[in-house]
Protein backbone atom coordinates (compact mmCIF):
# COMPACT_ATOMS: atom_id res chain seq x y z
CA UNK A 1 0.00 0.00 0.00
CA UNK A 2 1.51 3.02 -1.02
CA UNK A 3 2.29 5.82 1.42
CA UNK A 4 -0.78 8.30 0.24
CA UNK A 5 -3.27 5.63 0.36
CA UNK A 6 -2.42 4.66 3.68
CA UNK A 7 -3.03 8.02 4.63
CA UNK A 8 -6.32 8.35 2.88
CA UNK A 9 -7.34 5.40 4.83
CA UNK A 10 -6.59 6.44 8.00
CA UNK A 11 -8.30 9.45 7.30
CA UNK A 12 -11.63 7.56 6.32
CA UNK A 13 -11.05 5.12 9.65
CA UNK A 14 -10.86 8.59 11.78
CA UNK A 15 -14.07 9.98 10.25
CA UNK A 16 -16.12 6.44 10.71
CA UNK A 17 -15.30 6.92 14.19
CA UNK A 18 -16.38 10.30 14.61
CA UNK A 19 -19.55 9.70 12.58
CA UNK A 20 -21.71 8.46 15.07
CA UNK A 21 -21.53 12.35 16.98
CA UNK A 22 -22.75 13.69 13.47
CA UNK A 23 -24.86 11.60 12.22
CA UNK A 24 -28.03 9.28 13.14
CA UNK A 25 -25.86 5.76 14.39
CA UNK A 26 -28.90 3.80 12.88
CA UNK A 27 -28.89 5.24 9.37
CA UNK A 28 -24.51 4.88 9.57
CA UNK A 29 -25.15 0.96 10.77
CA UNK A 30 -27.22 -0.01 7.67
CA UNK A 31 -24.66 2.17 5.30
CA UNK A 32 -21.92 -0.23 6.73
CA UNK A 33 -24.15 -2.84 6.26
CA UNK A 34 -25.03 -2.57 3.05
CA UNK A 35 -21.33 -1.07 1.95
CA UNK A 36 -20.05 -4.46 3.08
CA UNK A 37 -22.23 -6.26 1.38
CA UNK A 38 -21.48 -4.41 -1.78
CA UNK A 39 -18.27 -4.98 -1.20
CA UNK A 40 -18.33 -8.77 -0.95
CA UNK A 41 -20.36 -8.44 -4.10
CA UNK A 42 -18.04 -6.73 -5.84
CA UNK A 43 -15.26 -9.60 -5.23
CA UNK A 44 -17.43 -11.43 -7.74
CA UNK A 45 -18.13 -8.66 -10.32
CA UNK A 46 -15.41 -7.19 -10.13
CA UNK A 47 -12.16 -9.12 -9.28
CA UNK A 48 -13.43 -12.58 -10.61
CA UNK A 49 -15.80 -11.54 -13.44
CA UNK A 50 -19.20 -12.94 -12.28
CA UNK A 51 -22.36 -11.74 -12.37
CA UNK A 52 -23.98 -13.27 -9.41
CA UNK A 53 -27.81 -11.86 -9.47
CA UNK A 54 -28.66 -13.64 -6.31
CA UNK A 55 -26.90 -12.54 -3.18
CA UNK A 56 -30.07 -11.54 -1.50
CA UNK A 57 -30.55 -14.93 -0.31
CA UNK A 58 -26.78 -14.96 1.85
CA UNK A 59 -27.57 -11.59 2.92
CA UNK A 60 -31.34 -12.22 3.81
CA UNK A 61 -30.56 -16.04 4.45
CA UNK A 62 -27.79 -14.86 7.05
CA UNK A 63 -30.00 -11.93 8.29
CA UNK A 64 -32.65 -14.60 9.25
CA UNK A 65 -30.11 -16.69 11.05
CA UNK A 66 -28.74 -14.14 13.07
CA UNK A 67 -32.01 -12.93 14.09
CA UNK A 68 -33.03 -16.76 14.80
CA UNK A 69 -30.15 -17.43 16.80
CA UNK A 70 -30.13 -14.04 18.72
CA UNK A 71 -33.81 -14.48 19.55
CA UNK A 72 -34.60 -18.09 20.25
CA UNK A 73 -31.50 -19.06 21.32
CA UNK A 74 -29.90 -16.20 23.38
CA UNK A 75 -26.86 -16.39 21.27
CA UNK A 76 -24.29 -13.45 22.07
CA UNK A 77 -24.32 -10.90 18.85
CA UNK A 78 -20.67 -11.82 18.25
CA UNK A 79 -21.56 -15.69 17.89
CA UNK A 80 -24.85 -14.92 16.09
CA UNK A 81 -23.11 -12.54 13.02
CA UNK A 82 -21.04 -15.58 12.89
CA UNK A 83 -23.83 -18.32 12.55
CA UNK A 84 -24.68 -16.11 10.12
CA UNK A 85 -21.87 -15.89 8.09
CA UNK A 86 -20.99 -19.52 8.30
CA UNK A 87 -24.44 -20.44 7.05
CA UNK A 88 -24.18 -17.71 4.27
CA UNK A 89 -21.33 -19.91 3.42
CA UNK A 90 -22.59 -22.93 3.44
CA UNK A 91 -25.19 -22.43 1.32
CA UNK A 92 -22.94 -20.26 -1.00
CA UNK A 93 -20.43 -23.57 -1.55
CA UNK A 94 -23.99 -25.18 -2.68
CA UNK A 95 -24.84 -22.58 -5.18
CA UNK A 96 -21.52 -21.91 -6.46
CA UNK A 97 -20.94 -25.12 -6.58
CA UNK A 98 -24.06 -25.65 -9.16
CA UNK A 99 -23.86 -22.27 -10.72
CA UNK A 100 -19.79 -22.39 -11.84
CA UNK A 101 -21.20 -25.09 -14.02
CA UNK A 102 -22.33 -22.64 -16.25
CA UNK A 103 -20.43 -19.03 -17.75
CA UNK A 104 -21.50 -15.25 -18.30
CA UNK A 105 -25.41 -14.66 -18.44
CA UNK A 106 -26.66 -18.36 -17.85
CA UNK A 107 -24.24 -18.16 -14.18
CA UNK A 108 -26.33 -14.69 -13.49
CA UNK A 109 -29.37 -16.58 -14.76
CA UNK A 110 -28.75 -19.84 -12.35
CA UNK A 111 -27.38 -17.94 -9.32
CA UNK A 112 -31.18 -15.39 -9.91
CA UNK A 113 -33.57 -18.60 -10.12
CA UNK A 114 -31.79 -20.36 -6.64
CA UNK A 115 -31.81 -17.01 -4.75
CA UNK A 116 -35.77 -17.36 -5.94
CA UNK A 117 -36.06 -20.46 -4.73
CA UNK A 118 -34.26 -19.79 -1.47
CA UNK A 119 -36.91 -16.68 -1.02
CA UNK A 120 -39.81 -18.91 -0.97
CA UNK A 121 -38.24 -21.54 1.04
CA UNK A 122 -38.12 -18.32 4.09
CA UNK A 123 -41.92 -17.83 2.75
CA UNK A 124 -43.03 -20.86 3.68
CA UNK A 125 -40.37 -22.02 6.53
CA UNK A 126 -41.46 -22.20 10.15
CA UNK A 127 -38.94 -20.47 11.84
CA UNK A 128 -39.09 -17.05 9.34
CA UNK A 129 -42.31 -15.30 10.48
CA UNK A 130 -43.76 -16.02 6.93
CA UNK A 131 -45.17 -11.92 6.04
CA UNK A 132 -43.92 -10.39 9.37
CA UNK A 133 -40.96 -11.95 9.85
CA UNK A 134 -38.93 -11.77 12.62
CA UNK A 135 -39.27 -8.55 14.60
CA UNK A 136 -37.47 -7.35 17.56
CA UNK A 137 -34.36 -9.14 17.41
CA UNK A 138 -32.02 -8.46 20.52
CA UNK A 139 -28.74 -7.08 20.28
CA UNK A 140 -27.46 -8.76 23.49
CA UNK A 141 -24.12 -8.40 24.93
CA UNK A 142 -20.89 -8.76 23.39
CA UNK A 143 -19.11 -11.56 24.83
CA UNK A 144 -21.64 -11.48 27.28
CA UNK A 145 -20.37 -8.60 29.26
CA UNK A 146 -21.28 -5.36 27.14
CA UNK A 147 -24.09 -4.29 25.98
CA UNK A 148 -25.00 -3.19 22.84
CA UNK A 149 -28.61 -1.91 23.09
CA UNK A 150 -26.99 1.91 23.15
CA UNK A 151 -26.89 2.41 19.18
CA UNK A 152 -23.62 4.25 19.36
CA UNK A 153 -21.91 1.17 21.36
CA UNK A 154 -23.60 -0.98 18.83
CA UNK A 155 -22.49 1.16 15.48
CA UNK A 156 -18.84 0.61 16.98
CA UNK A 157 -19.49 -2.78 17.02
CA UNK A 158 -20.62 -2.86 13.29
CA UNK A 159 -17.76 -0.73 12.42
CA UNK A 160 -15.35 -3.10 13.71
CA UNK A 161 -16.86 -6.21 11.78
CA UNK A 162 -16.94 -3.75 8.49
CA UNK A 163 -13.29 -3.32 8.96
CA UNK A 164 -12.66 -7.08 9.56
CA UNK A 165 -14.77 -7.98 6.65
CA UNK A 166 -12.99 -4.56 4.12
CA UNK A 167 -9.74 -5.96 5.26
CA UNK A 168 -10.44 -9.71 4.04
CA UNK A 169 -11.36 -8.25 0.75
CA UNK A 170 -8.66 -6.29 0.84
CA UNK A 171 -6.43 -9.13 0.88
CA UNK A 172 -7.75 -11.24 -0.92
CA UNK A 173 -7.85 -8.94 -3.75
CA UNK A 174 -3.91 -8.30 -3.43
CA UNK A 175 -3.10 -12.20 -2.37
CA UNK A 176 -1.42 -14.74 -5.48
CA UNK A 177 -5.57 -15.74 -5.06
CA UNK A 178 -6.93 -12.73 -6.02
CA UNK A 179 -4.10 -12.48 -8.83
CA UNK A 180 -5.57 -15.72 -10.24
CA UNK A 181 -9.25 -14.34 -10.13
CA UNK A 182 -8.38 -11.36 -12.01
CA UNK A 183 -6.36 -13.46 -14.61
CA UNK A 184 -9.55 -15.43 -14.80
CA UNK A 185 -11.80 -12.07 -15.42
CA UNK A 186 -9.77 -10.83 -17.99
CA UNK A 187 -9.23 -14.34 -19.46
CA UNK A 188 -10.39 -17.21 -18.39
CA UNK A 189 -9.56 -20.29 -21.03
CA UNK A 190 -5.50 -18.78 -20.50
CA UNK A 191 -6.09 -19.21 -17.05
CA UNK A 192 -7.54 -22.84 -17.87
CA UNK A 193 -4.48 -23.32 -20.31
CA UNK A 194 -1.91 -22.05 -17.84
CA UNK A 195 -3.23 -24.92 -15.36
CA UNK A 196 -5.29 -23.12 -12.61
CA UNK A 197 -8.53 -24.96 -11.99
CA UNK A 198 -10.31 -22.37 -13.10
CA UNK A 199 -13.94 -23.50 -11.09
CA UNK A 200 -12.27 -24.59 -8.01
CA UNK A 201 -11.04 -20.54 -7.91
CA UNK A 202 -14.50 -19.50 -8.77
CA UNK A 203 -16.20 -22.06 -6.31
CA UNK A 204 -13.66 -20.58 -3.58
CA UNK A 205 -14.70 -16.67 -4.61
CA UNK A 206 -17.97 -17.32 -4.73
CA UNK A 207 -17.99 -18.92 -0.95
CA UNK A 208 -16.18 -15.64 0.32
CA UNK A 209 -18.63 -13.40 -1.53
CA UNK A 210 -21.26 -15.35 0.36
CA UNK A 211 -19.74 -15.48 3.78
CA UNK A 212 -19.46 -11.97 3.84
CA UNK A 213 -22.59 -11.12 2.41
CA UNK A 214 -23.92 -13.00 5.03
CA UNK A 215 -22.06 -10.90 7.90
CA UNK A 216 -23.24 -7.74 6.19
CA UNK A 217 -27.19 -9.75 6.58
CA UNK A 218 -26.24 -10.30 9.79
CA UNK A 219 -25.25 -6.86 11.57
CA UNK A 220 -28.32 -5.29 9.44
CA UNK A 221 -30.46 -7.70 10.97
CA UNK A 222 -28.78 -7.07 15.08
CA UNK A 223 -29.15 -3.06 14.71
CA UNK A 224 -31.92 -2.62 12.83
CA UNK A 225 -33.62 -5.56 15.10
CA UNK A 226 -35.65 -7.49 12.39
CA UNK A 227 -35.12 -9.59 9.44
CA UNK A 228 -37.94 -9.84 6.83
CA UNK A 229 -38.38 -11.14 3.35
CA UNK A 230 -37.70 -7.66 1.62
CA UNK A 231 -33.84 -9.23 2.48
CA UNK A 232 -34.55 -12.21 0.56
CA UNK A 233 -36.46 -10.67 -2.71
CA UNK A 234 -34.88 -10.05 -6.32
CA UNK A 235 -35.18 -6.40 -5.84
CA UNK A 236 -32.65 -7.03 -2.56
CA UNK A 237 -30.28 -8.70 -5.18
CA UNK A 238 -30.47 -5.75 -8.23
CA UNK A 239 -30.48 -3.18 -5.21
CA UNK A 240 -26.38 -4.53 -4.73
CA UNK A 241 -25.40 -4.77 -7.84
CA UNK A 242 -26.78 -1.35 -8.23
CA UNK A 243 -24.82 0.22 -5.61
CA UNK A 244 -21.57 -1.94 -6.69
CA UNK A 245 -22.26 -0.43 -10.14
CA UNK A 246 -22.49 3.36 -9.31
CA UNK A 247 -19.64 3.36 -7.42
CA UNK A 248 -17.45 1.32 -9.22
CA UNK A 249 -17.03 -2.05 -9.83
CA UNK A 250 -13.81 -3.74 -9.63
CA UNK A 251 -12.56 -0.79 -7.53
CA UNK A 252 -11.51 -1.17 -3.52
CA UNK A 253 -13.57 1.93 -2.62
CA UNK A 254 -16.39 1.89 -5.19
CA UNK A 255 -19.58 -0.23 -3.38
CA UNK A 256 -18.72 1.74 -0.41
CA UNK A 257 -19.79 5.31 -2.10
CA UNK A 258 -21.90 3.10 -4.08
CA UNK A 259 -24.08 1.63 -0.96
CA UNK A 260 -24.10 5.28 1.03
CA UNK A 261 -25.65 6.92 -2.50
CA UNK A 262 -28.42 4.37 -2.55
CA UNK A 263 -29.23 3.99 1.33
CA UNK A 264 -29.04 7.97 1.50
CA UNK A 265 -31.23 8.17 -1.39
CA UNK A 266 -33.53 5.82 -0.31
CA UNK A 267 -33.75 7.22 3.20
CA UNK A 268 -34.52 10.78 1.62
CA UNK A 269 -37.14 9.95 -1.10
CA UNK A 270 -39.12 6.56 0.82
CA UNK A 271 -41.77 9.26 1.20
CA UNK A 272 -42.10 8.77 -2.53
CA UNK A 273 -43.04 5.42 -2.49
CA UNK A 274 -43.07 3.52 -6.52
CA UNK A 275 -40.78 6.53 -7.43
CA UNK A 276 -37.84 4.98 -5.48
CA UNK A 277 -37.61 1.98 -7.93
CA UNK A 278 -38.27 4.22 -10.72
CA UNK A 279 -35.23 6.37 -9.57
CA UNK A 280 -32.86 3.28 -9.28
CA UNK A 281 -34.55 2.03 -12.67
CA UNK A 282 -33.06 5.33 -14.61
CA UNK A 283 -29.89 5.38 -12.26
CA UNK A 284 -29.22 1.83 -14.21
CA UNK A 285 -29.98 3.04 -17.31
CA UNK A 286 -27.65 6.18 -16.61
CA UNK A 287 -24.81 3.72 -15.67
CA UNK A 288 -25.01 1.67 -17.58
CA UNK A 289 -24.95 3.61 -20.98
CA UNK A 290 -22.61 6.74 -19.72
CA UNK A 291 -21.04 5.73 -16.62
CA UNK A 292 -19.84 2.53 -16.70
CA UNK A 293 -16.70 2.98 -14.35
CA UNK A 294 -18.69 4.42 -11.73
CA UNK A 295 -18.24 7.37 -9.08
CA UNK A 296 -15.03 5.94 -7.40
CA UNK A 297 -14.03 4.30 -11.01
CA UNK A 298 -14.22 8.07 -12.93
CA UNK A 299 -12.34 9.81 -10.01
CA UNK A 300 -9.54 7.50 -10.59
CA UNK A 301 -9.52 7.54 -14.39
CA UNK A 302 -9.71 11.59 -14.25
CA UNK A 303 -6.42 11.26 -11.85
CA UNK A 304 -4.56 8.96 -13.55
CA UNK A 305 -4.83 11.16 -16.90
CA UNK B 1 -65.93 -40.01 -7.17
CA UNK B 2 -62.41 -41.90 -8.14
CA UNK B 3 -58.77 -41.34 -7.33
CA UNK B 4 -55.03 -42.14 -8.70
CA UNK B 5 -52.97 -41.95 -5.39
CA UNK B 6 -55.71 -40.98 -3.36
CA UNK B 7 -56.06 -37.45 -5.78
CA UNK B 8 -59.21 -37.12 -7.02
CA UNK B 9 -59.33 -37.30 -10.61
CA UNK B 10 -61.03 -34.14 -10.85
CA UNK B 11 -58.41 -32.00 -9.23
CA UNK B 12 -55.52 -33.87 -11.02
CA UNK B 13 -57.02 -32.81 -14.59
CA UNK B 14 -57.56 -29.21 -12.78
CA UNK B 15 -54.80 -28.56 -12.27
CA UNK B 16 -52.98 -30.43 -15.27
CA UNK B 17 -55.22 -27.84 -17.10
CA UNK B 18 -53.89 -24.98 -15.18
CA UNK B 19 -50.39 -26.17 -15.42
CA UNK B 20 -50.35 -26.32 -19.04
CA UNK B 21 -51.82 -22.93 -19.43
CA UNK B 22 -49.02 -21.71 -16.86
CA UNK B 23 -46.45 -23.56 -19.40
CA UNK B 24 -48.24 -22.37 -22.55
CA UNK B 25 -47.02 -18.89 -21.45
CA UNK B 26 -43.57 -20.62 -20.70
CA UNK B 27 -43.24 -21.32 -23.48
CA UNK B 28 -44.44 -18.13 -25.22
CA UNK B 29 -41.89 -16.09 -22.73
CA UNK B 30 -39.03 -17.91 -23.00
CA UNK B 31 -39.27 -18.31 -26.99
CA UNK B 32 -39.04 -14.55 -27.20
CA UNK B 33 -36.55 -14.90 -24.43
CA UNK B 34 -34.60 -17.28 -26.86
CA UNK B 35 -35.11 -15.17 -29.93
CA UNK B 36 -33.92 -12.16 -28.88
CA UNK B 37 -30.88 -13.59 -27.22
CA UNK B 38 -29.93 -15.34 -30.63
CA UNK B 39 -30.16 -12.19 -32.44
CA UNK B 40 -29.01 -8.83 -29.95
CA UNK B 41 -27.10 -11.50 -27.53
CA UNK B 42 -28.69 -9.89 -25.02
CA UNK B 43 -30.98 -11.34 -21.99
CA UNK B 44 -33.91 -9.47 -21.74
CA UNK B 45 -34.63 -9.43 -18.15
CA UNK B 46 -37.52 -6.69 -18.62
CA UNK B 47 -39.14 -9.33 -20.56
CA UNK B 48 -41.75 -10.02 -17.59
CA UNK B 49 -42.30 -6.31 -17.82
CA UNK B 50 -43.66 -6.61 -21.20
CA UNK B 51 -45.75 -9.18 -20.42
CA UNK B 52 -47.44 -6.94 -17.60
CA UNK B 53 -47.54 -4.12 -19.83
CA UNK B 54 -49.34 -6.09 -22.44
CA UNK B 55 -51.69 -7.01 -20.17
CA UNK B 56 -51.93 -3.34 -18.82
CA UNK B 57 -52.52 -2.17 -22.41
CA UNK B 58 -55.25 -4.55 -23.01
CA UNK B 59 -56.91 -3.37 -19.90
CA UNK B 60 -56.81 -0.23 -20.24
CA UNK B 61 -57.82 -0.49 -24.38
CA UNK B 62 -60.88 -2.02 -22.44
CA UNK B 63 -61.83 0.21 -19.27
CA UNK B 64 -60.48 3.54 -20.98
CA UNK B 65 -61.56 3.35 -24.79
CA UNK B 66 -63.80 0.97 -24.57
CA UNK B 67 -61.98 -1.27 -27.21
CA UNK B 68 -62.58 -5.16 -26.75
CA UNK B 69 -60.65 -8.51 -26.70
CA UNK B 70 -60.41 -9.29 -30.20
CA UNK B 71 -58.65 -5.83 -30.69
CA UNK B 72 -56.38 -5.65 -28.18
CA UNK B 73 -55.16 -9.03 -29.06
CA UNK B 74 -53.92 -6.81 -32.07
CA UNK B 75 -53.31 -3.36 -30.74
CA UNK B 76 -51.67 -4.43 -27.30
CA UNK B 77 -48.48 -6.33 -28.43
CA UNK B 78 -47.90 -3.56 -31.23
CA UNK B 79 -48.04 -0.65 -28.48
CA UNK B 80 -45.33 -3.35 -26.66
CA UNK B 81 -43.35 -4.19 -30.25
CA UNK B 82 -43.47 -0.12 -30.77
CA UNK B 83 -41.93 0.89 -26.88
CA UNK B 84 -39.33 -2.33 -27.56
CA UNK B 85 -38.25 -0.22 -30.89
CA UNK B 86 -38.25 2.90 -29.10
CA UNK B 87 -35.55 1.04 -26.38
CA UNK B 88 -33.42 -0.78 -28.47
CA UNK B 89 -32.98 2.25 -31.02
CA UNK B 90 -31.96 4.90 -28.16
CA UNK B 91 -30.34 2.47 -25.63
CA UNK B 92 -29.78 -1.62 -26.17
CA UNK B 93 -27.67 -0.18 -30.07
CA UNK B 94 -25.23 1.25 -27.73
CA UNK B 95 -24.59 -2.14 -25.80
CA UNK B 96 -23.93 -5.22 -28.65
CA UNK B 97 -19.93 -4.50 -28.44
CA UNK B 98 -19.77 -4.68 -24.70
CA UNK B 99 -20.03 -7.84 -22.27
CA UNK B 100 -23.36 -9.14 -22.10
CA UNK B 101 -23.83 -8.44 -18.61
CA UNK B 102 -24.57 -5.06 -19.47
CA UNK B 103 -27.21 -6.02 -21.88
CA UNK B 104 -28.61 -7.91 -18.88
CA UNK B 105 -28.10 -4.83 -16.51
CA UNK B 106 -30.00 -2.34 -18.81
CA UNK B 107 -32.78 -4.18 -19.30
CA UNK B 108 -32.83 -4.85 -15.44
CA UNK B 109 -33.02 -1.06 -15.16
CA UNK B 110 -35.44 -0.75 -17.78
CA UNK B 111 -37.81 -3.30 -15.92
CA UNK B 112 -37.49 -1.28 -13.03
CA UNK B 113 -38.58 1.77 -14.46
CA UNK B 114 -41.63 -0.31 -16.51
CA UNK B 115 -42.54 -1.54 -13.20
CA UNK B 116 -42.00 1.52 -11.24
CA UNK B 117 -44.48 3.82 -13.14
CA UNK B 118 -47.13 1.12 -13.42
CA UNK B 119 -47.24 0.54 -9.45
CA UNK B 120 -47.12 4.41 -9.14
CA UNK B 121 -50.44 4.64 -11.04
CA UNK B 122 -52.12 0.87 -10.15
CA UNK B 123 -51.06 0.03 -6.73
CA UNK B 124 -50.15 -3.28 -6.13
CA UNK B 125 -53.59 -4.80 -6.01
CA UNK B 126 -54.86 -6.92 -9.12
CA UNK B 127 -57.49 -5.08 -11.46
CA UNK B 128 -60.04 -7.88 -12.90
CA UNK B 129 -60.29 -8.03 -16.60
CA UNK B 130 -63.80 -8.82 -17.79
CA UNK B 131 -64.18 -12.22 -20.21
CA UNK B 132 -65.51 -11.59 -23.07
CA UNK B 133 -69.06 -13.10 -23.46
CA UNK B 134 -68.35 -15.91 -25.57
CA UNK B 135 -65.57 -17.09 -23.17
CA UNK B 136 -68.14 -18.09 -20.58
CA UNK B 137 -68.65 -21.01 -19.25
CA UNK B 138 -66.85 -24.30 -19.62
CA UNK B 139 -66.95 -27.72 -21.98
CA UNK B 140 -68.22 -30.73 -20.14
CA UNK B 141 -65.40 -33.31 -21.15
CA UNK B 142 -67.02 -36.31 -19.40
CA UNK B 143 -64.08 -36.43 -16.90
CA UNK B 144 -63.55 -32.65 -15.80
CA UNK B 145 -65.22 -29.26 -17.03
CA UNK B 146 -62.87 -27.32 -19.06
CA UNK B 147 -63.32 -23.58 -19.14
CA UNK B 148 -63.65 -22.07 -22.31
CA UNK B 149 -61.27 -19.49 -22.03
CA UNK B 150 -58.96 -21.41 -20.48
CA UNK B 151 -58.74 -23.94 -23.95
CA UNK B 152 -58.84 -20.98 -26.09
CA UNK B 153 -55.63 -19.69 -24.67
CA UNK B 154 -53.88 -23.15 -24.62
CA UNK B 155 -54.60 -23.79 -28.65
CA UNK B 156 -53.90 -20.14 -29.46
CA UNK B 157 -50.45 -19.64 -27.31
CA UNK B 158 -49.83 -23.46 -28.68
CA UNK B 159 -50.87 -22.15 -32.24
CA UNK B 160 -48.31 -18.80 -31.50
CA UNK B 161 -45.19 -20.87 -30.61
CA UNK B 162 -45.47 -23.24 -33.46
CA UNK B 163 -46.07 -20.47 -36.08
CA UNK B 164 -43.34 -18.42 -34.70
CA UNK B 165 -40.81 -22.27 -35.42
CA UNK B 166 -42.70 -22.21 -38.83
CA UNK B 167 -41.41 -18.75 -39.64
CA UNK B 168 -37.83 -19.27 -38.57
CA UNK B 169 -36.94 -22.65 -39.17
CA UNK B 170 -38.99 -23.23 -42.29
CA UNK B 171 -38.87 -19.83 -44.00
CA UNK B 172 -36.70 -17.06 -46.10
CA UNK B 173 -37.34 -14.56 -43.62
CA UNK B 174 -36.36 -17.10 -41.03
CA UNK B 175 -33.21 -18.40 -42.68
CA UNK B 176 -32.18 -14.47 -43.02
CA UNK B 177 -32.54 -14.25 -39.13
CA UNK B 178 -30.62 -17.87 -38.56
CA UNK B 179 -28.06 -16.71 -40.94
CA UNK B 180 -27.90 -13.35 -39.06
CA UNK B 181 -27.59 -14.65 -35.57
CA UNK B 182 -24.33 -16.92 -37.05
CA UNK B 183 -22.65 -14.41 -38.76
CA UNK B 184 -24.52 -10.91 -38.95
CA UNK B 185 -20.94 -9.00 -40.85
CA UNK B 186 -21.74 -11.96 -43.66
CA UNK B 187 -25.24 -11.28 -43.91
CA UNK B 188 -24.57 -7.79 -43.61
CA UNK B 189 -22.34 -8.27 -47.02
CA UNK B 190 -24.41 -9.88 -48.74
CA UNK B 191 -27.06 -6.72 -49.08
CA UNK B 192 -29.37 -7.67 -45.27
CA UNK B 193 -30.11 -4.16 -43.62
CA UNK B 194 -29.06 -5.91 -40.15
CA UNK B 195 -29.46 -3.59 -37.84
CA UNK B 196 -32.95 -3.37 -39.45
CA UNK B 197 -33.60 -6.69 -38.71
CA UNK B 198 -32.47 -6.65 -34.71
CA UNK B 199 -34.86 -3.94 -34.13
CA UNK B 200 -37.50 -5.76 -35.52
CA UNK B 201 -36.35 -9.32 -33.92
CA UNK B 202 -36.17 -6.89 -30.29
CA UNK B 203 -40.12 -5.60 -31.63
CA UNK B 204 -41.23 -9.14 -32.09
CA UNK B 205 -39.70 -10.81 -29.58
CA UNK B 206 -41.02 -7.96 -26.60
CA UNK B 207 -44.89 -7.86 -28.88
CA UNK B 208 -44.44 -11.55 -28.19
CA UNK B 209 -44.39 -11.21 -24.56
CA UNK B 210 -47.05 -8.45 -24.88
CA UNK B 211 -49.79 -11.48 -26.60
CA UNK B 212 -48.87 -13.22 -23.53
CA UNK B 213 -49.92 -10.76 -21.57
CA UNK B 214 -53.08 -9.90 -22.96
CA UNK B 215 -53.96 -13.76 -23.21
CA UNK B 216 -53.17 -14.05 -19.38
CA UNK B 217 -55.16 -11.01 -18.91
CA UNK B 218 -58.51 -12.71 -18.28
CA UNK B 219 -56.91 -15.47 -16.17
CA UNK B 220 -54.72 -13.92 -13.42
CA UNK B 221 -55.48 -10.28 -12.23
CA UNK B 222 -53.50 -7.43 -14.50
CA UNK B 223 -51.01 -6.70 -11.40
CA UNK B 224 -47.73 -4.59 -11.56
CA UNK B 225 -45.95 -7.74 -10.19
CA UNK B 226 -46.93 -10.31 -12.61
CA UNK B 227 -44.18 -9.80 -14.99
CA UNK B 228 -41.52 -10.04 -12.42
CA UNK B 229 -42.95 -13.34 -11.08
CA UNK B 230 -42.99 -14.91 -14.47
CA UNK B 231 -39.82 -13.96 -15.81
CA UNK B 232 -37.84 -15.55 -12.75
CA UNK B 233 -39.14 -18.94 -13.53
CA UNK B 234 -38.90 -18.32 -17.43
CA UNK B 235 -35.35 -17.54 -16.86
CA UNK B 236 -35.12 -20.87 -15.11
CA UNK B 237 -37.29 -22.81 -18.24
CA UNK B 238 -34.61 -21.04 -20.56
CA UNK B 239 -31.39 -22.55 -18.54
CA UNK B 240 -32.89 -26.02 -18.38
CA UNK B 241 -34.33 -25.80 -21.81
CA UNK B 242 -30.53 -24.29 -23.44
CA UNK B 243 -31.44 -21.03 -25.79
CA UNK B 244 -30.20 -22.65 -28.68
CA UNK B 245 -33.70 -24.39 -29.78
CA UNK B 246 -36.44 -22.93 -30.54
CA UNK B 247 -38.39 -25.95 -30.61
CA UNK B 248 -37.16 -26.85 -27.18
CA UNK B 249 -37.64 -23.69 -25.47
CA UNK B 250 -41.54 -24.20 -26.53
CA UNK B 251 -41.63 -28.36 -25.24
CA UNK B 252 -39.27 -27.23 -22.28
CA UNK B 253 -41.88 -24.45 -21.43
CA UNK B 254 -44.86 -26.31 -21.59
CA UNK B 255 -43.67 -29.65 -19.55
CA UNK B 256 -42.76 -27.63 -16.72
CA UNK B 257 -45.84 -26.34 -16.35
CA UNK B 258 -47.12 -29.27 -16.27
CA UNK B 259 -44.88 -30.43 -13.90
CA UNK B 260 -45.58 -27.80 -11.48
CA UNK B 261 -49.49 -28.81 -12.06
CA UNK B 262 -48.71 -32.01 -11.13
CA UNK B 263 -46.48 -31.09 -8.05
CA UNK B 264 -49.50 -28.78 -6.41
CA UNK B 265 -51.57 -32.00 -6.69
CA UNK B 266 -49.33 -34.27 -4.96
CA UNK B 267 -46.68 -31.91 -2.84
CA UNK B 268 -48.09 -28.61 -2.93
CA UNK B 269 -45.54 -27.37 -0.57
CA UNK B 270 -43.12 -27.59 -3.16
CA UNK B 271 -44.75 -26.22 -5.88
CA UNK B 272 -43.43 -22.62 -6.14
CA UNK B 273 -39.93 -24.34 -5.67
CA UNK B 274 -40.28 -27.37 -8.32
CA UNK B 275 -39.05 -25.43 -11.52
CA UNK B 276 -35.78 -24.24 -9.52
CA UNK B 277 -35.12 -28.18 -8.37
CA UNK B 278 -35.56 -29.27 -11.94
CA UNK B 279 -32.70 -26.58 -13.18
CA UNK B 280 -30.49 -27.84 -10.63
CA UNK B 281 -30.88 -30.94 -11.01
CA UNK B 282 -30.73 -30.59 -15.15
CA UNK B 283 -27.14 -28.14 -14.14
CA UNK B 284 -25.77 -31.58 -12.70
CA UNK B 285 -26.71 -33.95 -15.55
CA UNK B 286 -26.38 -31.93 -18.18
CA UNK B 287 -24.49 -28.31 -17.84
CA UNK B 288 -25.26 -27.24 -20.99
CA UNK B 289 -29.27 -27.42 -21.02
CA UNK B 290 -31.72 -30.56 -22.26
CA UNK B 291 -31.40 -28.46 -25.99
CA UNK B 292 -28.58 -26.48 -25.40
CA UNK B 293 -24.95 -27.05 -27.47
CA UNK B 294 -21.76 -26.56 -25.34
CA UNK B 295 -19.87 -23.17 -26.44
Amino acid sequence: MSKSSKIFYIVLLLGALVAPFIGYPIFLMKVLSFALFACAFNLLIGFTGLLSFGHAMFFGGAAYLCAYAAKAWGLTPELAVLFGSVGAAILGYFVGWLAVRRQGIYFAMVSLALSQMVYFICVQAPFTGAEDGLQNVPRGKLFGLVSLADDTTMYYFVLAVFIFGFWLIYRTIHSPFGQVLKSIRENEPRALSLGYDVDKYKLVAFVISAGLAGMAGALKSLSLGLATLTDVTWQMSGEVVLMTLLGGMGTILGPVVGAASIVTMQNYLASLGSWVTIIMGIIFVVCVLAFRRGIVGEIAHRLKK
Amino acid sequence: MTEIFGVPTQALWGQLMIGLVNGSFYAMLSLGLAVIFGMLNVVNFAHGAFYMMGAFFSWMLLNLLGIGYWWSLLLAPIGVALVGIVIEKTMLRWLYQLDHLYGLLLTFGIALIIEGVFRDQYGVSGQPYDLPEIFKGAFDLGFMMLPKYRAWVIVACLTICFATWFVIERTRLGSYLRAGTENPKLVQAFGINVPLMVTLTYAFGVGLAGLAGVLAAPVYQVNPLMGSNIVIVVFAVVVIGGMGSILGAILTGIALGLIEGLTKVFYPEASATVVFIIMAIVLLIRPAGLFGREK
